[in-house]
């Protein structure tokens, strides 16, 4: 099962209710596809095992047999590829890796070369797995690593902590999910966010369920939303000063019973909702 | 022109709160919300939308069902997967035209598609330009350059001297265009682990693009100690550190009723934090720029 927690708005508590859900069952593989700004081990303290470094292919001119005709610069949608003069140039961190200008050059003249990207990380945190993707500063290419992210993902329970947003990267760790989770915070920018993931979980076509985060402060209108879009409420948990600075120091809230219990719980709802939506 | 460009990696730490909290202060000029992806900064100045401008990003591949002869080229080159049953889904679609180009029976059309809106409208606190990637869309890099190059060139012919542009979370494509060609950077984090392992990683980024840099801890008593924590470390970096912002529930209270916090609670001690901190920026921007006009003279000589 593939469990993607998702938002809309940033610092909603994604990071919060993933790691403490993954804390909280059995056998789980804790994927962080937040690239831009992972932060899971941050809580979960990790062993790190295993770091490899992620790279694109890109395409590289052998100028002995390139004979300028241009067909790569034409086939390429991402101005990846200019013919400047007597010689071609390649821009790596505009090219998006379609494989285009190799199968379009007439003379075999392109090289595969790859280009750095970022890292994913792999280890455990007591018997949870822990895999973790890195972004390279200054790359703006996050989706392609994401993927790479996902690859690790096992048989039993995968929960994937998303980044911010609803654009390329949010789908990229939300496909081929079997539940989206979103967090929201009842405020209006967590009320005007929320439509919007929706929406996007809503194209992907996969069952989803709310935890309002930092309820009991804001106003109810993210309660009034879910109730009438029949959306389920999976779980809520209070506007508190010491959840924030528990938070703020990387402390587990399940490592106190009390949580663990309604984590496991939230737990067991997302399962149940995911095989009633497979069932049909 | 000076455009000062907040932003945070980390989400919620309050950036768009205090960039609307800046734009009380200030007098004249030009608001920009480059969080295409998820823009929030209206919910605060309530816009009238005068202007309204489609964003067409890149293209878009389609099958025609009626010219395909079900060959299987297609699936065979596209790299992302994209094509299921002879049917090309629009969200795994980048828009490559490999498929179009490679169709033996010309069966795939490949079109501009019109991937979002961006609107110039008037605030009680003057012009904003904002836009609206749509859901599940590609080059929210490139809308952001939009609404910013729009901004600019409002202002460049209004003889406004300042922008003001809200930044979206994360560290890749849509801050990466957020942030190029930036006056100044304001970096709001809060202190917390991810607040202050994430102001590393966008201080990184700015400092990569070489563009100057100040740091503002938001929610500041959350945390003394990660408070100082991240503080030291900015000035070990010789990154200005800002005062501080408290933390306190009157941002959402004040959210709730569609204002900035400094009209919400004119009378509280929030108001003289963030008026202190709109005077660092400001004198920041300043310096910034004299320091400019010094390298040129320098240059000149």
């Amino acid at each position: 099962m593939i469990i993607s927690v998702a938002s809309g708005k940033g610092g909603t508590g994604k990071t919060t209710v993933s790691t403490n859900l993954a804390y909280s069952v059995q056998d789980a593989t804790i994927l962080d596809c937040d690239v831009e700004a992972p932060n899971a081990h941050l809580f979960l303290k990790p062993v790190i095992k295993d770091v490899v470094k992620a790279h694109v292919t890109i395409p590289k001119v052998d100028e002995k047999i390139c004979n300028l005709c241009k067909k790569c610069m034409d086939i390429c949608q991402f101005s990846a590829i200019a013919v400047i003069g007597k010689s071609l140039l390649v821009f790596p961190e505009l090219c998006h890796s379609c494989m285009g200008c190799f199968e379009v050059c007439p003379e075999d003249a392109l090289i595969k070369d790859k280009r750095l990207i970022g890292s994913v990380e792999s280890g455990k945190s007591e018997d949870l797995n822990f895999i973790k993707g890195i972004l390279k500063t200054g790359e703006s290419m996050s989706p392609p690593l994401i993927k790479r992210v996902r690859e690790h993902q096992r048989k039993k329970v995968n929960i994937i902590d998303a980044p911010p947003g609803t654009s390329c990267p949010v789908i990229a760790s939300m496909t081929g999910a079997d539940f989206v989770l979103m967090v929201t915070e009842p405020t209006p920018f967590g009320m005007h966010d929320l439509k919007l993931a929706v929406e996007a979980v809503k194209l992907l076509n996969i069952p989803y369920g709310i935890v309002i985060n930092r309820s009991g402060k804001g106003d109810n209108e993210v309660n009034k939303y879910a109730e009438k879009e029949n959306i389920p409420v999976l779980m809520e948990i209070p506007f508190d000063r010491k959840i924030a600075e528990l938070y703020s120091n990387g402390e587990i809230l399940a490592k106190e019973p009390v949580w663990k219990r309604k984590f496991k719980d939230l737990f067991n709802k997302i399962s149940k909702l995911a095989e009633k939506e497979a069932a049909i | 022109m000076k455009e000062l460009v907040v932003l945070s990696g980390k989400g919620g730490t309050g950036k768009t709160s205090i960039t609307a909290s800046l734009s009380y202060f200030a007098e004249d000029k030009v608001l920009c919300d480059a969080d295409v992806d998820a823009s929030n900064l209206h919910l605060l100045l309530n816009p009238d939308i005068i202007e309204r401008y489609e964003f067409e990003g890149g293209k878009e591949a389609s099958i025609l069902e009626e010219d395909c002869t079900r060959c299987g080229i297609c699936i065979d080159l596209c790299k992302f997967g994209a094509i299921k049953d002879f049917r090309i889904d629009p969200i795994l679609c980048e828009g490559c035209s490999v498929c179009f180009n490679f169709c033996p029976d010309d069966a795939i059309d490949f079109e501009t598609k019109v991937c979002g809106e961006w609107f110039m409208s008037n605030t009680r606190f003057g012009r904003l330009v904002h836009a609206r990637l749509g859901i599940a869309e590609e080059n929210s890099g490139k809308l952001v350059t939009k609404v910013r190059s729009a901004a600019r060139e409002y202002a460049k012919n209004n003889n406004i001297e300042l922008i003001i542009t809200d930044g979206p979370p994360g560290t890749g494509c849509p801050v990466i265009a957020s942030m190029s060609n930036a006056s100044l950077i304001l970096l709001v984090t809060e202190p917390t682990v991810s607040g202050h392992h994430d102001f590393l990683r966008i201080a990184d980024l700015a400092e990569h693009f070489k563009i100057p840099h100040l740091l503002c801890v938001n929610k500041f008593d959350l945390n003394i100690d990660k408070t100082l924590e991240i503080e030291n470390e900015a000035k070990k970096r010789g990154i200005p550190v800002l005062n501080r912002i408290p933390f306190d529930p009157i941002f959402t209270d004040a959210m709730v009723e569609q204002k900035t916090v400094v009209e919400f609670a004119p009378n509280s001690s929030i108001l003289e934090e963030l008026k202190r901190l709109y005077d660092e920026i400001f004198s920041s921007v300043n310096e910034i720029k004299n320091k400019k006009i010094e390298l040129i003279k320098l240059e000149e000589k």
